[in-house]
């Protein structure tokens, strides 16, 4: 499964159950991040664990963007069984600030570094 | 009519390093030119770098420098997103954004005219934000956003300012024109660098 354009790229690897999103993501608010939210749905719905959400590619993140990251991980944390790693890189500076706010959404999630 | 909410300053009107951009509204509609915002954003932020040099050389400067440029890319491209989403269409008041450059820190300054059917909901809003605990608020507001199937506003870019990146905020409203009313709201960011 993937959802791309010319700014940004999301993708799932159902064998890894890891969802990685990268390039920008800027889309003008909810409605307009309704397919990528559809997609996160659909895996947090699955039930399989862990689910990898990989963010090593993305540059750029608005705050609607924020926003519906944390409610793929209120999602997840709601299915009592299911566990959550994401994965962030040092080289892209918004990540180092604001990844630690999934954690304190779900304290059991695993934030992996690259470096 | 002039009201201030949280720690709004004018900063230097006479700085010599600033630069402004504006945007009429009268050609194309404001909201359909969303990508603007992200070209204005990214172009500010590079174009600072060239005021916070790095040197290959010496990773700490680097890092500095791109840190700088990735705050100011997020700040000024919330700011646009905010200005386009919530300008009064029916007035004709420009858009403008201005960085200036400060010793210690960056100063932004966005101007949009404003609904006035909106101001109530937006000032109770703000003095929400002026008076919390920044990183508190910002988690419930994510809970309250999971909760919400089709918010329009996710209510987290000032938040994420204020908890994510130590910014301070504040906000004047005042009358730039009478008969028809049109209101203005300049946002203030002040940013540590």
């Amino acid at each position: 499964m993937e959802i791309k354009t010319d700014d940004y790229r999301i993708c799932y690897d159902p064998e890894t159950i890891t969802v990685f999103c990268q390039g920008s993501l800027r889309l003008s608010g909810m409605a307009e991040y309704a397919p990528i939210a559809e997609l996160l749905d659909d895996i947090a719905s699955q039930e399989q664990s862990p689910v990898v959400l990989d963010l090593q590619g993305l540059e750029f993140l608005n705050s609607s963007g924020i926003s519906m990251l944390s409610k793929f991980v209120i999602k997840v944390r709601h299915k009592k069984t299911v566990t959550m790693i994401v994965r962030g890189s040092k080289t892209i500076p918004w990540q180092g600030k604001s990844l630690k706010n999934l954690q304190r959404l779900m304290p059991s999630l695993t934030l992996e570094w690259d470096e | 009519m002039t009201q201030i909410f949280g720690d709004y300053c004018e900063g230097e009107p006479n700085s010599p390093e600033f630069l402004i951009i504006g945007f009429s509204p009268s050609s194309v509609p404001l909201k359909q030119r969303w990508r603007n915002n992200g070209l204005s954003a990214d172009f500010m932020a590079d174009y600072l770098t060239t005021f916070f040099l790095g040197n290959e050389e010496n990773p700490a400067s680097m890092r500095r420098q791109a840190e700088i440029k990735s705050a100011v890319g997020f700040v000024a491209n919330e700011l646009l997103e905010n200005a386009m989403k919530f300008t009064d269409e029916r007035s004709a008041f420009p858009i403008s954004i201005q960085l200036q450059l400060h010793p210690n820190y960056l100063m932004f300054f966005t101007t949009n005219s404003v609904e006035p059917e909106r101001i109530a909901s937006f000032q109770t809003y703000l003095e929400e934000l002026t008076s919390c605990d920044p990183e508190d608020m910002y988690v419930r507001q994510l809970e309250k956003n999971a909760l919400e199937e089709n918010g329009t506003s996710s209510r987290l870019g000032y938040l994420t300012m204020m908890s994510d990146y130590m910014a301070r905020l504040g906000w004047k409203f005042e009358t730039v024109q009478k008969d028809p009313e049109v209101i203005a709201v300049t946002t203030m960011v002040q940013l540590p660098v």
